[in-house]
């Protein structure tokens, strides 16, 4: 019996697993050195809010993989042998396969800062993240400030968690506005205004220079690039992204760049072994995508397209329409189509923006500015119908269309007040003065 | 490679302290509990104004108690620390609770004489209510009375502060002030009212118009439909009200909405459970094998509870076959035709729809049934006793058993320990009925919104009915299920705005497909191949 064997336990893998399990007899194993079993990584920070215990955040009963035939291994891959077909453990033992998925995820991104590997400074991606949190910040007796570095979804996230226990938290942004690399100004503008009203420190335009340490080795104090400021802390939170985990691959004959090298069908250069989730890179970008995205639903969707392939039926990965979702604090953000920030925006892309009063829902929609087609909505606080912007944008739908149809996509519970009378009275009055 | 084992929930002392509001909330609340307790051994001389100060102190200490934990917050999800907290995660503080409440409920049941019952003039707590009582009905007070009171009390102080909670969602909003308008008009005010029509020549019975048949167990017990009949007019018509309330008006509604409108919307049972159960939803097991035995348990209640009623119907119509128009003979055929037409119906319509072990179930019972009814039927009128057993002492087992234990001690006195709706879940036969209607015949559903689950856990750790929401929306499959009693907050919690409650056309409710989003559409064709 064909024996596949996945590296990782993450969303990636376990769909794999999964769908190969649906499709097919073949023997599967999944090994991780993180965790016993699969979790949502998204939902550690509930763990530390107390929303939710660590098993509330495994979508599975521990009796589902003995059922489903699929094998747990613990064990940390030191090396991948590709001729012979052979994993080696750190703990001595080793694997054979016959094909193998490498899906190992991603790790937090240091950028050579000083005392960067100091104790109580570190990311927030696996659960020893979490488990290192509950030694250096507890609660605000222990950790008197915990500072931030980076101003993407995890810091915000890693803010939003050490708040929840009353932890005074310095939030430092590289850029002179919350994700306005990848949000529109006003948006992120909008964003900015919401975490200083949950009492966060945010500092745009705010480099870490260095982090100092104590006679123990641990963090006490970081120093701003630009102002010089010191300021004492007892936890570092490095949130500057995540690169593909793949340190373990450098010394195999599997092509690497910044992540596992694949094509579209997800093959690497060597035969038998695929690579899926946040460390598979592609050779070309697909559109607008980048060719390594840690997103959620692109790993399911890679290990659903891996499954295929490995099950006999070859097939390409070709993601649809970009979308995605997050929360900032209180405010629910989703995306569909594409819209730009200003720095990264194309030339043809214009966009129409509106804002509610109370600061907390806004929507932004990009159109081409020659052909009016609808390219893509942001919106915060109202949420939207998946199912129907990804036909408006199959169907290459006109500004006018979505604007006048926006009730169709309103995704909010029942009751909640609707806002596209407003949203389309704005949109008139900007086209008569514009 | 050594990881370091520690248990989460074991930490965090920040968010577990109480803030002065939330002290003096809880010492205002605990003084007005006290008051009652004190009554127990101290005949207070001017009981109005005691009476009076306690619920006030009571009412006063919750709203604040919920001012000093939500309102110097933004709005939103705030469940913070809620398994740090002893009392919502089954610790030290939330065995207290469950204890105590478990304990006022067996004397409540059993042992009223210790609340200070007493028919030639009530002492203890039931004397100290009396001048409400007084004022409402014209009588003094019982234990149901007491337990009343402080039932609508809990459901509007325990209501406001679950507004306050949610309020920047009106769904929850709106269903909250639906409950509580409910419990204090049709459960509490105008029953009490009604019972200042009654004197020598005229009688109604205690109705609660809105608590239905089979949930209220006694609805057709002989001597409410006595008085009822007696009463001509107005007792005609809340009888035909009631026939009308379980045969016309719940299914209709059922269809069009779901058995919320009734669960989380009307019922006292309900609105208790998300009032002042709120704070113990994340308690419900979420394990399939509860799944399992929720399924078998519940139609158990709901198939005794069938049986039990017809039971104690036939007996009446057959002592007294002149006074009423039905025969004793003619009901007992009507219930087995009426049983035997509704299976074949949803037999034939949706049998694809049931599982195998709901196809077992339901055969099982139906035969059960059937023969109980026979046996009966061809046994002779002049029987007494009625499916082997005695009508009367059927019917005190399940005042017994389902009544008073298994609503009241274990459904409501163990909200800390087992979560806040598993009476609802596990023994209510309105709730069993509603569901399969809700299942099989029903526009209701909650939507999941394409690819955009995360697989977080939020929906099903708040689910207060066990339900596991999320392996639905991670699959992007609408959630149709018998026990979904439309809380909505799944919906709440959902950090990425995936979960939908709503009322739509029956075609393509339920998608059996794992329609995910996001997938180039061949993929998604292979995925759906089963």
């Amino acid at each position: 019996m064909e024996h596949i064997v996945i590296i990782g336990n993450g969303i990636s893998g376990v769909t794999a697993a999964r769908h190969i399990r649906k499709l097919s007899d073949k023997k599967i194993t999944i090994v991780s050195a993180e965790t016993d079993y699969f979790f949502s990584r998204t939902a550690l920070m509930y763990v530390y809010m107390g929303h939710m215990k660590f098993e509330h955040t495994q979508p599975y009963e521990n009796w589902f993989w003995k059922k489903n035939r699929i094998t747990l291994k613990q064990g940390f891959v030191k090396h991948i042998e590709t001729k012979s077909k052979t994993l080696h453990f750190t703990e001595g033992d080793s694997l054979q396969f016959d094909k193998l998925i490498i899906a190992t995820g991603s790790k937090p991104n240091k950028f050579g800062w000083p005392g960067q590997d100091l104790d109580g400074v570190q990311g927030l991606y696996h659960k020893q993240d979490l488990e290192n949190l509950e030694v250096y910040a507890p609660n605000n007796k222990v950790c008197k400030r915990a500072v931030i570095v980076g101003g993407g979804l995890i810091g915000i996230e890693l803010a939003e968690m050490l708040a929840s226990r009353s932890i005074p938290v310095t939030f430092l942004v590289r850029e002179d506005s919350f994700w306005n690399g990848v949000l529109p100004d006003g948006e992120s503008a909008m964003i900015n205004r919401h975490i200083k009203n949950h009492h966060i420190d945010l500092r745009l335009s705010s480099n870490l220079k260095e982090i100092t340490s104590d006679e123990n080795g641990k963090a006490k104090s970081i120093i701003i690039t630009e102002t010089g400021e010191e300021i004492a802390c007892d936890l570092v939170g490095l949130t500057a992204g995540v690169s593909p985990n793949i340190d373990f691959i450098k010394d195999s004959d599997i092509e690497t760049g910044r992540g596992v090298k694949v094509n579209r069908f997800l093959e690497t250069n060597i035969k038998d072994i695929y690579a899926i989730g946040d460390c598979a890179e592609q050779h070309e970008p697909i559109g607008n995508r980048r060719p390594i995205e840690a997103v959620w639903y692109t790993g399911r969707m890679m290990g659903e397209t891996v499954a295929q392939t490995i099950c006999g039926n070859r097939l390409e990965y070709k993601p649809g329409h970009w979308f995605n979702s997050a929360k900032f604090f209180d405010i629910e953000y989703q995306t569909y189509g594409w819209v730009h920030g200003s720095k990264g925006k194309p030339e043809y892309e214009e966009q129409f923006h509106w804002k509610h009063e109370d600061d907390t829902k806004c929507i932004t929609i990009a159109y081409d500015k020659d052909t009016y087609e609808f390219l893509g909505i942001n919106t915060f606080g109202i949420r939207m119908r998946h199912d129907v912007f990804d036909t408006w944008l199959t169907e290459k739908r006109d500004l006018n269309y979505v604007i006048s149809n926006l009730k169709l996509a309103n995704f909010d519970p029942e009751f909640f007040k609707h806002f596209e009378k407003d949203i389309q009275s704005a949109f008139k009055n900007q086209l008569t003065t514009a | 490679m050594s990881t370091v084992q520690r248990n989460m929930s074991l930490t965090g002392d920040a968010s577990n302290y109480l803030n002065p509001t939330q002290k003096i909330a809880t010492v205002i609340g605990l003084g007005g509990l006290a008051i009652i307790l004190l009554s127990l051994f101290n005949e207070f001389s001017n009981k109005g104004i005691w009476l009076t100060a306690s619920l006030l102190a009571i009412t006063l200490g919750i709203v604040l108690f919920a001012k000093g934990t939500y309102n110097n917050k933004l709005e939103g999800i705030k469940n913070h620390g809620v398994w740090f907290k002893s009392v919502s995660s089954r610790g030290f503080w939330g065995w207290v609770a469950g204890i105590s409440l478990t304990g006022f409920y067996i004397i409540l049941y059993f042992y009223e004489g210790l609340l200070g019952l007493n028919p030639d003039g009530n002492t203890g707590i039931v004397a100290l209510f009396d001048p409400l009582s007084r004022l409402l009905s014209g009588n003094p007070a019982s234990q149901w009375f007491v337990y009343g009171t402080l039932y609508t009390i809990a459901i509007f102080a325990f209501g406001i502060k679950f507004i306050w909670k949610y309020r920047h969602n009106r769904y929850e909003q709106l269903r909250t002030i639906s409950v509580m308008f409910f419990q204090t008009a049709f459960a509490f005010l105008i029953p009490e009212l009604m019972a200042r029509l009654n004197s020598d020549t005229f009688s109604l019975p205690y109705n609660d118009l809105k608590n239905m048949w089979p949930l209220n167990y006694y609805a057709f017990d002989g001597w409410r439909v006595d008085q009822f009949i007696n009463a001509e007019t107005i007792g005609i018509a809340f009888l035909v009200f009631a026939v009308l309330s379980v045969f016309v008006i719940s299914p209709i509604l059922t269809y069009k909405y779901g058995k919320r409108w009734y669960c989380s919307w009307v019922c006292g049972c309900g609105g208790l459970a998300e009032t002042a159960g709120d704070a113990f939803r994340q308690l419900s097991d979420k394990r399939q094998v509860a799944w399992k035995v929720e399924r078998w348990v519940i139609h158990s209640v709901l198939v005794f509870s069938v049986v039990m009623t017809t039971a104690v119907i036939s007996t009446y119509l057959g002592y007294d076959s002149n006074k009423y128009w039905l025969t004793k003979d003619m009901f007992l055929i009507g219930v087995a035709v009426f049983l035997g037409v509704l299976f074949v119906v949803i037999w034939y319509f949706k049998k694809e729809e049931l599982a195998k072990d709901a196809r077992y179930g339901a055969i099982g019972y139906l035969v059960i049934v059937l023969a109980l009814i026979g046996i009966h039927y061809f046994s002779g009128s002049a029987n007494e006793k009625i499916f082997l057993f005695e009508a009367g002492k059927l019917r005190a087992f399940y005042g017994f058993l389902i009544g008073a234990v298994f609503s009241g001690v274990i459904g409501t006195g163990f909200y800390p320990i087992f979560g806040n709706r598993v009476w609802c879940r596990m023994g209510c036969p309105m709730a069993g009925i509603l569901g399969l209607q809700q299942r099989l015949f029903s526009k209701f559903r909650i939507t999941t919104n394409g690819g955009q689950c995360i697989s977080c856990g939020n929906c099903s750790t708040y689910c207060e009915m066990g339900i596991d929401v999320r392996s639905y929306a991670q699959k992007g499959e609408n959630i149709v299920r018998a026990s979904c009693v439309g809380c909505g907050i799944c919906s709440a919690v959902c950090p990425r705005g995936v979960l939908k409650l709503e009322n739509g056309p029956m075609e393509g409710r339920i998608d059996a497909n794992e329609i995910l989003l996001g997938n180039d559409v061949n993929l998604m064709d292979l995925v759906n191949q089963k």
